[in-house]
């Protein structure tokens, strides 16, 4: 029976739209329980979310997993909590203080600790016991333990119980012993919450269709398998959190899409380095060598891959690099999720360096600018990053589809055997011939005479000779400085979304995309109308500019500290700087629609 | 006059490079010559061959031979990277990598032992005089300790020897020779060149501006008092006839065959020498450290572990940098079956 309480405020029945958020023990086995509930809401046609907010750590300390439940397809985090299942003794107090007047507070009751809210509804329930008197071995009945509330949450919020078996299977394929034995759990436990507990909870779910044509991935799977139908040839990378699961998920996904089905010969190769100065200096020789090349990483592996992207940059070389951002500075919080790479990649290296930046907002554009970077890198003959996050590369996201590239591959100036000969011996390898700055390339393996070139970090000219000439080395940075006037007509455009005719506008880029679209929907509802462009790419396109110049002001909303693109915006734009206003957060969570509401509507009545 | 052309009709100028910028007497530029001329001798064609360095003056080097050749000279202590990415995009063609000492065993020290243990395929040739060139005379990790430079005063540090990390870190193809003894260098490239797996030359070059006092032992002189052959080494390419009987009796030659039929016999002299077994070459290489006496030679080889290529599965001949978008890019059936197995 949950314990009751005359002081409970009552609260209208709610159907598919709250959040929950289970609090466990990193290591604890949660995670299955987490993505069983949260693909099997998904399953209900019901728009959903999954945020894991972990620590750096292998097993013992705290960790928190929230689902959205939204009606309205919001993806954002909330502030709120209006379901909070607490696991963890070691967070119990913490957790209880979260549950919004009215909540609900579920525990485990082998957890000893005194209930200090008389706001909410309470219900203890036997996560031990009923894991113990599972058919479940000794040794995993802890895990085991994390299906009773999957089952309780089942019984009292209405989740089908075959939903959760269809997610148990994907989970496990087609393993069907751990698959019995969980599902067991879940259905005694939801048979025990029916027995036991009074449903008076005012959270429902009810299937829906909103998320029927939509698939759950995570951006980090996204990215992988975007490169992969990019073509990727080589990957050399090193583990780091959050974007170990890049590479690996290319180690997964490549043998199955791209080895060849009669002799297993693969026309690729992932490689581990020892480090990130290696795993960059491979996939620049890579990329130097003709091949579709990539690395994946996050913050303290660009700080080290920084001498050699100036050497890729300076020796013209495609290669993608995907930073899958964490907080920095430092070591930072390695498990959190942030916005404060901006400013470092774009201009990465030491002396005059400047680089293509590729940001992706949802999942299926992750996908997208996985093969699309390579195009651009190729066309270019530089390197490109691509700008991810831990909040987008690791947590599910409901997306739409993969689409297949709608064109084909742009392999950029590259001379083969034959068309070298059509240059007919006056070919140089950092001439500018077209007049866009982007000269013509051999690769090694091409076999005429006169083909091969001596690539070097040190001044050259335009044959690839080493040069100390003062005009040669101004001649070639200012061709490299065209070279990037030109990137700017195939980079994606920015996202418009309103009208464009209000008089207030917000600038964002990236994973914060579905908290400032919430926000738009609640600013309408207190009367302010703003319109929103997302930013897509660095360097910036006219595009921008034109929407700063017709909005009166425009807030440039991120997740950094000192308002990276704010910054940037203020030099591109010296003239018409005045208008923008920075609104930076920078804890290393989400962005919740809610705080760009507080902080626009502070400044708007102001 | 007639220029004599080998057999695939090029003369020694096409294995050429641009005039060198080193020092006059700079032991590199002799090794640059022996290059030259196994390229030469072996039959190469000069664009199946890749050049890989690093920085400093030996990594400068590669522009002074094979100008037909593609060449990168990239970062201080990172040649092994980049030659490693570069050989993925063709296989098929031959790495050469010139590094030195500093570039090597100073600030190169990570990515030396991590290609070693991966066996890419490449000559890795270190250009050890034990100091620094370029920023003019400071020491490197391979100067013997109490040596003594004029700007530096004197090393106080124990050295790195660069055969002994090899082998530590199971190199297939370890040799030691001295810029001055043209011929054995030359062999020594020659029989690196048919390795298939990482081949690395610690070939003593002595500086000539910085580092050239007779009792530094990456002088000239004292190399020519301290050095001991650990046999006559004769490289027999593929094609030419064998003859072992005879011209080296049983017992004292040791034939190796290397992978793409060649061979090195190796003529013992005065020691009972195995070059097969990676634990005595430890052995002998400590022992004649410790006398005062620099090995030369051949002192490790293994034939039988399978190259970095080998491990990845890649097409035999095809290079991956000649495969077009029907190879590279799956169909859109595919990413059907994808979507679908994203839940």
């Amino acid at each position: 029976m949950p314990k009751t309480n005359k002081n409970k405020k009552e609260l209208p029945p709610t159907i598919n739209d709250f959040s929950m958020t289970i609090a466990t023990m990193n290591g604890s086995g949660s995670q299955t329980s987490n993505l069983t509930l949260l693909r099997a809401l998904f399953k209900m046609g019901i728009p959903v979310s999954g945020k894991n907010l972990f620590p750096s750590n292998i097993q013992g300390l705290p960790t928190w997993y929230t689902i959205r439940v939204s009606k309205d397809g919001y993806l954002a985090r909330r502030e709120t909590h209006e379901i909070v299942v607490a696991m963890n003794p070691a967070t119990f107090s913490e957790d209880q203080q979260k549950v919004i007047p009215g909540g609900v507070f579920i525990y485990a009751d082998h957890i000893n600790q005194a209930i200090t809210r008389e706001d909410i509804l309470v219900y203890p329930i036997p996560a031990k016991r009923l894991a113990n008197e599972s058919s479940a071995p000794a040794n995993l009945r802890d895990y085991i333990a994390n299906m009773v509330y999957v089952g309780v949450l089942a019984n009292l919020l209405g989740i089908h119980i075959d939903k959760l078996e269809i997610a148990l299977k994907f989970h496990f394929g087609d393993k069907e012993a751990p698959i019995k034995m969980n599902f067991d759990v879940i259905e005694t436990a939801a048979r025990w919450a029916e027995e036991n507990l009074e449903d008076k909870i005012p959270y429902s779910v009810e299937e829906m269709d909103r998320a029927k044509n939509c698939i759950l991935a995570d951006g980090n799977t996204a990215s992988a398998l975007g490169a992969i139908y990019g073509g990727v040839q080589f990957c050399s990378w090193y583990p780091i959190t959050p974007a170990t699961s890049l590479a690996e998920a290319l180690t997964y996904y490549l043998p199955m899409l791209r080895d060849d089905p009669d002799t297993n010969e693969k026309n690729y190769a992932v490689l581990q380095g020892e480090d990130e100065l290696a795993a960059i200096g491979m996939a620049v020789g890579a990329g130097w060598a003709g091949l579709r090349s990539m690395t994946s990483t996050s913050g303290p592996g660009i700080s080290l891959m920084t001498e050699f992207i100036g050497l890729a940059y300076f020796s013209e070389i495609p290669v993608v690099i995907w930073d899958v951002t964490r907080v920095g500075p430092s070591t930072g919080l390695p498990t959190r999720t942030s916005q404060g790479d901006l400013s470092v990649v774009y201009s990465l290296g030491h002396g005059d360096t400047q680089h293509i930046v590729l940001i992706p907002s949802t999942v299926k554009e992750c996908f997208e600018f996985g093969w699309r970077s390579f195009d651009i890198a190729e066309r270019l003959q530089t390197p490109v990053f691509v700008l991810s996050d831990l909040d987008l590369g690791m947590n599910q996201w409901m997306t739409d589809k993969f689409e297949y590239p709608d064109v084909d591959m742009d392999r950029g100036k590259v001379l083969w055997e034959e068309d070298f000969e059509k240059f007919k011996g006056k070919w140089g390898r950092y001439l500018d011939v077209d007049g866009d700055g982007i000269p013509y390339r051999t690769i090694p393996g091409n076999n005429k005479p006169g083909a091969a070139y001596f690539s070097r970090g040190t001044g050259h000219d335009e044959f690839a000779r080493y040069s100390e000439d003062h005009e040669n080395w101004e001649r070639n940075m200012k061709r490299l400085g065209k070279k990037f006037e030109t990137a700017r007509k195939y980079l994606p455009k920015p996202i418009l979304t309103g009208n464009g005719k209000a008089e207030v506008g917000i600038l964002a880029f990236g994973s914060t995309e579905p908290a400032i679209l919430e926000a738009l929907d609640l600013l309408e509802i207190e009367g302010i109308s703003a319109d929103f462009l997302r930013v897509r790419a660095l360097p910036l396109i006219e595009d921008v500019r034109e929407f700063v110049e017709s909005h009166d002001r425009i807030y440039v909303v991120e997740l950094n500290q000192h308002g990276q693109l704010y910054q940037l915006l203020r030099i591109e734009f010296i003239g018409i700087a005045d208008k923008l206003i920075s609104l930076t957060k920078h804890d290393g969570l989400p962005l919740t629609a809610n705080w760009v509401l507080e902080m626009m509507l502070a400044k708007e009545r102001e | 006059m007639a220029v004599s052309e080998n057999k695939v009709g090029l003369t020694r100028n096409d294995y050429r490079g641009a005039p060198t910028t080193l020092c006059a007497g700079c032991g590199h530029n002799s090794i640059s010559n022996q290059i030259i001329a196994a390229a030469f001798e072996l039959d190469l064609v000069p664009e199946n061959i890749i050049k890989f360095s690093g920085i400093g003056c030996s990594s400068k080097s590669p522009t002074y031979f094979l100008n037909r050749s593609f060449g990168f000279n990239s970062l201080h202590g990172r040649m092994p990277s980049i030659a490693t990415g570069a050989l993925f995009g063709d296989h098929t063609l031959r790495g050469i990598g010139v590094s030195g000492d500093g570039d090597t065993a100073n600030i190169g020290m990570g990515q030396f032992k991590h290609i070693l243990r991966r066996n890419l395929p490449l000559v890795y040739i270190v250009e050890n005089n034990g100091v620094y060139g370029l920023t003019k005379g400071q020491f490197s990790a391979t100067a013997e300790v109490g040596l003594q430079l004029k700007a530096q005063g004197e090393n106080r540090y124990m050295p790195i020897d660069i055969v002994v990390e090899a082998l530590a870190s199971r190199a297939t193809f370890v040799a030691r020779s001295f810029a001055g003894d043209a011929a054995q260098v030359k062999e020594l490239i020659k029989a690196a060149l048919s390795h298939n797996g990482i081949a690395v030359l610690d070939i003593i070059s002595p500086c000539v501006t910085f580092n050239n006092r007779d009792e530094s032992q990456h002088s000239y002189k004292w190399n020519r008092e301290h050095r001991e052959m650990i046999h006559d080494f004769n490289y027999i390419p593929v094609k030419d006839e064998i003859i072992i009987e005879g011209e080296f009796p049983e017992g004292v030659t040791h034939m190796v065959t290397l992978h793409d039929g060649s061979h090195i016999i190796l003529k013992k002299l005065d020691r009972h020498y195995d070059p097969t077994d990676r634990v005595a070459a430890l052995r002998e290489v400590g022992q004649a450290t410790r006398e005062g006496i620099l090995l030369t030679g051949l002192i490790y080889i293994d034939t039988d572990r399978p190259s970095l290529f080998e491990m990845f599965n890649l097409p035999e001949d095809k290079p991956l940098n000649r495969c077009t978008q029907d190879e590279l890019r799956p169909s859109p059936d595919s990413l059907e079956m994808v979507n679908a197995l994203m839940f």
